[in-house]
């Protein structure tokens, strides 16, 4: 135990124990979570510009009918990139960017549990994420979609690397995705701050742990079937093919029991942000803290059992369409649980209309309208019409914009305080918001237009008289007004990096652990760990009911080395001191070998695929060989 | 002029659910689309005025509580009456969806088969890359035949389609008759419609199945019955051996170019690569529905297919305009 201020030795002494090496071996090694953090987000953010530019291409193709501006190839192949990026490479990672730079600071700990793992993971993801581009340039990119059907994907018929590269870079995605939520899972359980109960996490917290158990069941679902089809397509097996008594429709269970909860994880941490920082800016609680989250974890209980209506019209028994309908209608319950807590926060509380509060306001809306548009696609009878229409098109960029986008917005205004040490500029803000909201709206609500007209999705261009060109020039400058907005967003960022208003380490009076330490964070988090009372430990001073008072100033100093706290899962009990790797290159080793592995594979270069693995093996025994204590003079137990 | 047009007609368009527009679904009357169209304006109703009162209650929220006050007061005890709404609110919703759900299970009930029971006639429907192919069997005793991209179907009589690919997915769609329903190998999907009014609808694929999904599309044209019975009997006559020396030229420049890929029936021609030609005369569209059936579009298509239709099956055929000028007699004669 020690108490605040921490004098100036220890706390120098924490800084140089947790801080980064200079230059480019710590550039490489570290495994700090705030650094790996800010690369998830902006490695995320460059994908997003990627896949709005390729989408942007695809809406000048559909602006009128009967345009020529790309092939029926190009189109294709544009597309499967616009939704494999927007989806696997974008909207999980930069929940994941959120997650590995806030939960630390929200739990009170100095790390994620597993360092390195974390490392490993976003250099697995990077890797990945180049790997699925390659093709692109070579005019090889995935086809398929992003749902990729076989046996359109079979090599009967797509006989290039283009769906190698969609299946094995799945699989290689889908490591970093695993590791990275194993990582999460851990660490939400054992490294919260002694006291911060089960009850008293922050609803971010409880999204991102339901994401990543729900991403522990759903993935190896995709890596299997991605693994079954590399197989397939190179060494003659059957799973998917009819000739050898195979069944195509196998790739699309595979697929959607893994793709439905999948969707989930890509919204619930994006629920959780507005469900955190909506209340900072309505000056109260969140309403209903014990209702969301039950129904943040219902939903994604719910949701492994629904996949069935992306298959509604694949011709399957009624009785089986029936129950998947029925149960596919009956998830909009804890959804309609959110949208009332949060309706019920800003009328009980008090608005303060900065520009956060804009993006969580606008995504209420959104939220609404992507929430009945599924409604209707989940009634099986009327989704016969609707499926594969635009109108699913409008469906899913609600969701997964409105949702997703919206709230991770909103979430970088109101962090970046906290990322950066300065404040984002408001008016810039404010403008980049309307462009945004109204772009948006002028893009995706017409399709849900053209949808009802009958205008079937993916295809590359359509007649004339199927009377949907004007809505379509109109979706197409709503797409480009999005753009600019976003464009404008991110100027506003970069600028205010160097001429924001400095903020100080809690600019919002925010209630949250995260914003008692300054802005940026030092490298070890906390000088002290933290104990716990209450679910809004920066607040209890003014809220009437709240009568515990969290220890701020008093905790654990652990300075023997990289050390934090383990606590109990639920009631978070302190009972181990845990023991924190350094800097390291064994994660980018083990990712380099990885990569190596990946691309000999899809190169037919078996030779260095197995040097590829054997370098993984040896760097993985490396990792797990013990390091010598930092203090052999007075050795510590650990865990 | 265009976009004047559009200007004018778009919300008319959006308020009456579109009624003229080929592939639009909520106007159908047919018993299938009819029933899912009924259950499509319901839902569509409810969730228009769901979002009309989320959006009402999420501005007066803001307004109410848009006082100008310090940013930093914080107040507002736990329980105002925050959870009442939760509990109202989620209340209404469920009973909502469960009456949808309801709604949703007897529409499914309805539209499983006829009302018959059985649908008196049965027709087969293969999904090739990128065109339809129709194979009619009225009986034993008169035979079979084939036919592509339009079928001709009854009036007031339950229409059974046994959905079948020659490839990869599809989905056979003609939206003002019924849903959708996927073509899959190794499977057989089955499917039926009924058409009240005689008329041309379109059906469209509806599952991305390689670059010219876009363009593979269809007409069932639904006649009255008598009307149906004379069309399969002159299907069922086939092509008789035209006379006349031009008509022997393009029988034999047909054979030639054609006849590998093609089926010509009452000829050699036998190709089962791409759609039975026989009485191809008789057909409105050609490419899967893309382009008119007149003779000049038809000597371009022959030649200039992979222009009309990039990545189609169907290769840019080299003849002579001589040769030309002979073979689209023969194709279009009937």
């Amino acid at each position: 135990m020690a108490t605040v201020p921490v004098p100036a030795p220890e706390q120098e002494k924490l800084v140089r124990t947790w801080e980064t090496a200079p230059g480019v071996y710590g550039w490489c090694a570290t495994v700090d979570h705030k650094q790996i953090g800010i690369r998830y987000l902006v490695t995320s953010i460059v994908f997003l510009l990627l896949g709005g530019v390729e989408a942007l291409t695809l809406r000048i193709q559909l602006a009128q009918p009967n345009l020529k501006f790309l092939a029926p190839e190009q189109y294709d192949q544009l597309f499967s990139m616009h939704g494999v990026t927007m989806i696997f490479l974008y909207a999980l990672p930069v929940l994941s960017g959120f997650s590995n730079y806030l939960w630390p600071l929200m739990l009170g700990s100095r790390d994620m549990a597993f360092p390195r793992l974390n490392a490993l993971s976003y250099w697995l993801y990077l890797f990945s994420g180049i790997f699925l581009y390659v093709g692109l340039p070579l005019g090889q990119a995935p086809n398929g979609g992003w749902f990729n059907y076989v046996p359109y994907t079979s090599s009967e018929y797509d006989p290039g690397i283009n769906i190698d590269i969609f299946a094995l870079g799945l699989i290689f995605l889908g490591i970093s995705t695993v590791v990275g939520s194993a990582n999460f899972v851990v660490t939400l359980l054992r490294t919260r701050a002694p006291g911060m109960s089960i009850n008293r996490m922050p609803i971010l917290v409880w999204g991102t742990m339901t994401a990543s158990v729900a991403n522990l069941f759903a993935v190896p679902a995709l890596s299997l079937a991605c693994f079954m089809l590399w197989l397939d397509r190179n060494f003659g097996t059957s799973f998917f093919a009819v000739r050898g008594g195979g069944q195509p429709l196998l790739w699309q269970h595979l697929f959607w029991s893994f793709g439905h909860p999948w969707v989930y994880a890509l919204v619930l941490p994006s629920m959780g942000i507005v469900s955190d920082a909506l209340p900072v800016f309505c000056r109260r609680p969140l309403v209903g803290y014990t209702a969301v989250a039950l129904a943040t974890v219902t939903t994604m209980v719910i949701g492994f059992g629904v996949w069935v209506h992306h298959m509604f019209a694949t011709g399957l028994p009624t009785m089986a369409i029936s129950f998947f309908s029925a149960a596919s209608i009956i998830i909009a319950v804890p959804s309609a649980i959110a949208v009332f807590a949060w309706i019920a926060t800003i009328w009980t509380g008090r608005p303060v209309f900065k520009v956060p509060f804009l993006y969580f306001a606008g995504f209420i809306l959104l939220f609404v309208i992507g929430g009945v548009s599924g409604f209707m696609t989940a009634s099986a009878a009327l989704d016969w019409q609707l499926t594969d229409t635009y109108f699913v098109v409008a469906h899913l960029h609600y969701v997964l914009l409105g949702i997703n986008l919206f709230p991770v917005l909103g979430g970088l205004v109101y962090w970046f305080p906290k990322f950066s040490g300065r404040m984002m500029d408001e008016r810039l803000g404010r403008w980049a918001f309307w462009i945004m909201f109204i772009g948006f709206n002028l893009a995706f609500f017409p399709m849900h237009i053209v949808g009802l007209e009958g205008m079937p999705r993916r295809i590359y261009t359509y007649p004339a008289d199927l009377g949907v060109g004007g809505w379509n020039l109109l979706i197409t400058i709503g797409a480009f007004m999005l753009a600019s907005g976003i464009l404008l967003f991110l100027y506003n960022l970069v600028r205010s990096l160097s001429v924001g208003e400095v903020a100080g380490p809690n600019p919002w009076d925010a209630p949250t652990l995260e914003w008692s330490t300054s802005s940026p964070p030092p490298p070890q988090n906390f000088d002290i760990i933290p104990i716990i009372a209450s679910r809004h430990p920066l607040w209890e001073d003014r809220l009437e009911d709240v009568e515990d008072r969290s220890q701020l100033t008093t905790g654990y100093l652990l300075d023997h080395g990289r050390e934090t706290i383990g606590t109990t899962p639920l009631d978070a009990e302190p009972n181990v001191i845990l023991r924190m790797p350094g800097d390291s290159l064994l994660p980018l080793c083990l990712a380099v070998a990885t990569s190596v592995l990946f691309f000999a594979l899809l190169s037919k270069l078996w030779l260095i695929a197995g040097l590829g693995f054997a370098a993984a093996l040896v760097t993985l025994i490396l990792w797990f060989a013990p390091e010598p204590l930092a203090d052999p003079e007075h050795p510590r137990l650990y865990a | 002029m265009i976009r004047a047009r559009w200007i004018l007609s778009c919300p008319a368009l959006a308020l009456t659910g579109c009624a003229s527009l080929p592939l639009s679904y909520l106007d159908s009357t047919a018993p299938v689309g009819g029933r899912i169209a009924q259950l499509g304006w319901g839902m569509l109703i409810i969730s228009v005025v769901v979002v009309l009162i989320i959006a009402g209650l999420l501005v007066a929220a803001i307004w109410r509580g848009s006082t100008e006050v310090d940013g930093r007061e914080l107040a507002v005890r736990r329980d105002t009456g925050g959870m009442r709404w939760i509990y109202v609110g989620v209340g209404i919703s469920s009973a909502v969806l469960a009456i949808s759900a309801i709604w949703t299970l007897l529409t499914l009930k309805a539209v499983a088969q006829p009302a018959s029971g059985a649908a008196p006639l049965t027709i087969g429907i293969v999904a090739h890359q990128w065109w339809w192919q129709a194979d009619y069997r009225p009986s034993q005793a008169q035979g079979n035949f084939t036919t592509a991209n339009e079928v001709h179907i009854p009036v007031g009589v339950p229409v059974r389609f046994e959905l079948r690919s020659a490839d990869v997915i599809h989905s056979f769609w003609v939206p003002k008759l019924a849903g959708k329903t996927d073509v899959i190998p190794g499977r057989t999907n089955s499917m039926w419609v009924e058409a009240r009014q005689p008329g041309i609808y379109r059906g469209q694929c509806a599952e991305y199945c390689g670059i010219e999904h876009a363009l593979m599309s269809f007409r069932v044209i639904a006649e009255p019955i008598d009307r149906f019975r004379s069309w399969q009997a002159a299907e069922l006559s086939g092509r008789s051996p035209q006379q006349g020396s031009a008509s022997a030229q393009g029988a034999a420049i047909f054979a030639a170019h054609c006849g590998a890929c093609h089926a010509m029936r009452g000829t050699e021609a036998g190709g089962a690569y791409g759609p039975d030609l026989t009485n191809l005369g008789s057909r409105t569209t050609l490419a899967a529905g893309m382009i008119q059936n007149t003779p000049r579009n038809l000597a371009y298509w022959i030649r200039h297919a992979q222009e009309v239709k990039p990545g189609a099956r169907m290769p840019n055929v080299p003849l002579s305009d001589a040769d030309v000028a002979k073979l689209v007699p023969y194709l279009e004669a009937r």
